[in-house]
């Protein structure tokens, strides 16, 4: 299939893109139970009056999940597209790999057995949850005489889920205080949390993110083949890992603030290869502001379709996600 | 005895056929070998034959009755079809594989009657597994896992055989093993066989009738011997050749042209030919 | 050689045959149930000397120690015991139509379906109709999600990998169905609906014995009925159909059989993972690949298992009461991983 978008209009595409981030920002600190008029938002910025409910609902809510939502659709849909180009599988990505499972299970183990309280602690074993579940499917599924296929790495995320979900249940049900908080967590949500949470990941999520923009030659190489790049020179076996790190940041460091939210990974790089076919130069910042675009609108769903209550916001990208997912599976594991 | 007939027969899968207003007799007694280029439509034929697939128009007629209207188990008893490339699950031992093949002739208070020990029994006997009957199918070699399938074809009982590509997959020699286990059946036990092959060599070697089918419909069909020609082989196939005669059988060969190293007049082979050693005809 | 034995009327008018090795395990996994039924009625909070459970069954004890047995111990083992034969049966049914090792329930998406659908029951209808129905809602999700998955898996005939990367998919989507309803449910209780998604016995009454013992008592013989067309499709369709098997109906037929039982397990214990997988394969490596002493093996295999799990479950840490799907899950999972390192050139 030929890209939407050609060289020239590719940049434009972009910049759409941002305005686009930049709309649904506007629209995520604005909706919500409490409406709050741009004027008023302008205002809370500019002069913060500590009287007004708005500025507080602005300040103390809508920022810190506007923010949080962004940042995380981001690591997300960059995690996903590297993990479709590192295996060559349409479906790869963060949740479907088992690695929110791995790195929720870590957290919830930290807190539950090591009583760590310190979110800088905490994401760490995030990471350590992450990397674990990604290295164990990642071997399970390039085993075997045809290598990596898109069943075996299904299967392996599929089972490696329900195995750590099922340790997760264990260490929830042995110690059942705070189950209420965690279950909203573990579905996946980006209220109730402040900014201060995600500062502690949010330097090595942003340097995983620098790297993953600088890769997209290597990328692109790779992607040829894994002998076609030795023979053009490349280190094939450090741009793997370099990615598998990326990868390992960016979702375990969204796992680590926001939960499992599943399937952004999936849809986003889809969607942009539409616009701006295979080339990772391309792909990489457009996944980047699309997943952000993307779970800001989910977000903003989520507040809106139950009010007064709200539902967490991985529901929402299941439910999107979903039948995406049904959708390639039924066009038939298309090489990436 | 149960003759089998295609009467007008169109087959399509999209809006195209694949094969268009055919009719077919095949001879009772016989080996029948349906050839022709790679999707022309020979395996589609076949399966229409066995009621896997269904026509868009025309009939099957098995003894003078449509089988679109014979309840499939009835159609199993006269005819047993062994599709390209089975596969049995893992661990299934020949003899288990074997008494699937009464599955027509059983119900669920009746699942193991002495005709069915019997068929059984002679199945094995004469594809010669009854050393092997309690081996695992996934253990043998190529030849003699075919051999098995076929075994379990033969206990169903039916007098007609048919066979899709038997012998994919497989190398020469288990070619031949089967081919051969084939040729024996149709010689001691008057079975018609009806198959797909793909070596045009192979198949003028075993078949007393050849059905060339070639743009969806029959092109020549007849004796090897009388209707093997360049002229087929470059119609049907779309190549050049010569045909000779095979040295040890005498039925025709078909030696494609081409490219490639000749070495006429150069080599000890080449020079043996030229003095007339070795034949070298065409 | 296989020993078998044949029986066989003196017209013909019935005849069977039948290996010693599926008759030796079958009844050596029954007494094992047997006593599995026996002693974990017995073990508890307070042990209970099984002889005394046999006579408190039997109703020799004037009532000593009534409550304890009949009351809470007694329907939960039983109930665990249905379960796992039930969530074994359907297992070993789907991988005989689905020709994959990997099938079962909960991998296909089958019992995601049941658990939204009672989800859904108990939040949108809570109240408005008797709980009685809850396995009628279950099983009727589990058949409409099944069908779903079918049908999207149905591109000129479906492939075991796409129907069961469908199922996934569709998982994912009944899934996020389940969190809805709970976070809607007025009656909301986390921990409750945790305990129920994660698969328990807990708590269990006579009411949800008589749930699912018809259910099985009816479908165990329609399925050995369709042993014999079982085996044959194992060889695949067109071989199958060629052997005399009208392959389509008889796929529907099962289908219906496996979605019955896997969709009244959800309705009584949630979603208990992994036991239609693991069941089903123990009885391979006992009794062979044969479909009618494969269902027999997988009934009572699943049964120990489930069973096994709630034991381990409420008893090692008391006062704690795990929920059985942990450890279903737990010894599930790194199985189905060794499946697919088994199977890794298969797919």
């Amino acid at each position: 299939m030929l890209p939407l978008l050609r060289d020239k209009s590719k940049i434009w595409g972009l910049a759409a893109l941002f305005a686009l981030l930049l709309i649904a920002s506007a629209a995520s600190l604005m909706l919500g139970r409490t409406e709050i008029t741009f004027s008023t938002a302008v205002e809370a910025f500019r002069n913060y009056n500590e009287e007004s409910i708005e500025h507080i609902v602005l300040h103390t809510e809508r920022l810190p999940r506007t923010v949080i939502a962004g940042v995380v659709g981001a690591a997300l849909a960059v995690a996903g597209a590297l993990m479709q180009a590192l295996t060559r599988n349409p479906l790869a990505s963060p949740s479907v790999f088992g690695i929110n499972a791995g790195a929720i299970f870590f957290i919830v183990l930290s807190i539950v057995v090591l009583s760590v309280s310190s979110l800088s602690t905490m994401m760490w074993f995030g990471f350590a949850g992450a990397a674990l579940a990604a290295l164990i499917v990642y071997a399970l599924g390039s085993l075997g005489r045809d290598g990596i296929t898109p069943i075996k790495i299904v299967l392996a995320g599929t089972a490696i889920t329900a195995l750590f979900s099922s340790f997760t249940q264990a260490m929830l049900v042995l110690n059942s205080t705070g189950l209420q908080d965690v279950l909203f967590w573990l579905a996946g949500s980006v209220s109730g949390r402040t900014l201060e949470m995600l500062y502690p990941v949010l330097p090595y999520m942003t340097i995983a993110a620098l790297v993953a923009l600088f890769m997209g030659r290597a990328i692109n190489l790779l992607l040829t083949g894994e002998d076609i790049a030795k023979g053009m020179g490349q280190n094939v076996l450090l741009v793997k890992l370099l990615m598998g790190a990326v990868v390992v940041f960016l979702a375990g460091g969204s796992v680590a603030v926001a939960g499992s939210v599943g399937l952004v990974g999936l849809v986003v790089p889809h969607v942009m290869r539409a616009l701006v076919g295979n080339d990772y130069r391309w792909l990489i910042p457009y996944s980047l502001f699309g997943g952000a675009v993307l779970l800001l609108c989910s977000d903003v769903i989520a507040r809106l379709v139950i009010l007064p209550n709200e539902l967490p916001i991985g529901v929402v990208t299941a439910l999107i996600g979903g039948p995406f997912f049904v959708y390639i599976a039924r066009k038939g594991g298309a090489k990436v | 005895m149960s003759t089998l007939e295609a009467k007008n027969l169109t087959i399509a899968y999209g809006p195209e056929p694949v094969i268009e207003d055919l009719n077919l007799t095949i001879p009772q007694g016989q080996i029948t070998v349906l050839i022709g280029s790679n999707g022309c439509g020979k395996s589609t034929l076949l399966r229409t034959m066995a009621r896997l697939q269904a026509p868009r128009s025309g009939t099957v007629l098995l003894s003078g009755e449509e089988i679109a209207k014979l309840p499939t188990k009835e159609i199993a008893k006269r005819m047993s079809i062994l599709p390209q490339g089975p596969s049995a699950p893992e661990g299934l031992t020949v003899n288990q594989l074997v008494r699937q093949g009464r599955y027509a002739h059983q119900s669920w208070l009746k699942q193991w009657s002495r005709e069915d020990e019997r068929m059984v029994r002679l199945a094995l006997e004469s594809t010669r597994l009854t050393e092997l009957a309690e081996r695992p199918v996934d253990a043998l070699s190529g030849g003699q896992r075919q051999r098995a399938w076929i075994a379990m074809t033969l206990a169903q009982g039916a007098n007609t055989l048919l066979l899709d590509e038997p012998t994919t997959y497989l190398d020469m020699s288990h070619q031949i093993e089967v081919l051969d286990l084939l040729f024996e059946l149709n010689e001691k036990e008057q079975r018609t066989i009806v198959m797909v092959l793909h070596d045009l060599n192979l198949a003028c070697r075993y078949a007393h009738h050849i059905v060339a089918v070639n743009e969806k419909s029959i092109y020549a069909q007849g004796q090897p011997e009388d209707i093997v020609t360049r002229e087929l082989v470059r119609h049907v196939f779309g190549m050049e050749c010569e045909i000779t005669m095979d040295p040890l059988f005498g039925t025709p060969l078909c030696i494609p042209h081409g490219r490639g190293r000749s070495i006429h007049g150069e080599s000890r082979y080449g020079q043996l030919a030229a003095a007339g050693a070795i034949s070298s005809s065409g | 050689m296989r020993k078998t034995y044949v029986i066989r009327s003196k017209g013909e008018r019935f005849s069977f045959l039948i290996e010693r090795r599926a008759v030796l395990v079958i009844t050596a996994l029954m007494l094992l149930v047997l006593i599995c039924a026996v002693v974990g009625t017995s073990i508890g909070s307070d042990f209970i000397s099984p002889l005394q459970v046999l006579w408190t069954i039997l109703g020799l004890n004037e009532g000593q120690h009534d409550f304890v047995v009949l009351t809470l111990r007694l329907p939960r083992v039983l109930l665990s015991l249905l379960v796992g034969a039930a969530l074994g049966m359907s297992g070993a049914i789907l991988q005989g139509i689905i020709r994959n090792p990997l099938a079962s329930p909960d991998v296909i998406g089958i019992t995601g379906g049941a658990a939204v659908a009672a989800v859904g029951f108990v939040t949108l209808l809570g109240g408005a109709l008797s709980i009685k129905l809850l396995p009628a809602f279950a099983v009727i999700g589990a058949l409409v999600t099944s069908l779903i998955i079918y049908a999207l898996a149905w591109k000129s005939g479906v492939t075991p990998i796409r129907l069961v990367l469908i199922g996934i998919g569709v998982s994912s989507i009944t899934g996020a169905g389940t969190t809805f309803m709970l976070i809607l449910s007025p009656f909301y209780s986390a921990g409750q609906a945790y305990i129920w998604l994660t698969g328990s016995v807990y708590g269990a009454a006579w009411r949800e014995v008589y749930t699912i013992l018809p259910v099985i008592l009816l479908v165990l013989p329609l399925s050995l009925w369709f042993a014999r067309s079982i085996n044959a499709q194992a060889f695949g369709d067109d071989l199958a159909a060629g052997l005399g098997v009208a392959v389509q109906r008889e796929r529907v037929g099962l289908l219906l059989c496996s979605v019955l039982l896997a969709g009244f397990a959800v309705s009584v214990a949630g979603t208990l993972g992994f036991v239609g997988l693991i069941a089903p394969h123990i009885a391979r490596r006992l009794v062979g690949n044969l479909f009618g002493s494969l269902l027999l093996a997988s009934a009572p295999i699943g049964a120990l298992l489930v069973c096994g799990a709630d034991l381990i479950g409420r008893t090692a840490f008391l006062p704690l009461d795990v929920p059985a799907g942990v450890f279903t899950a737990g010894i599930g999972a790194p199985f189905f991983l060794y499946l697919l390192f088994r199977n890794r050139n298969q797919f």
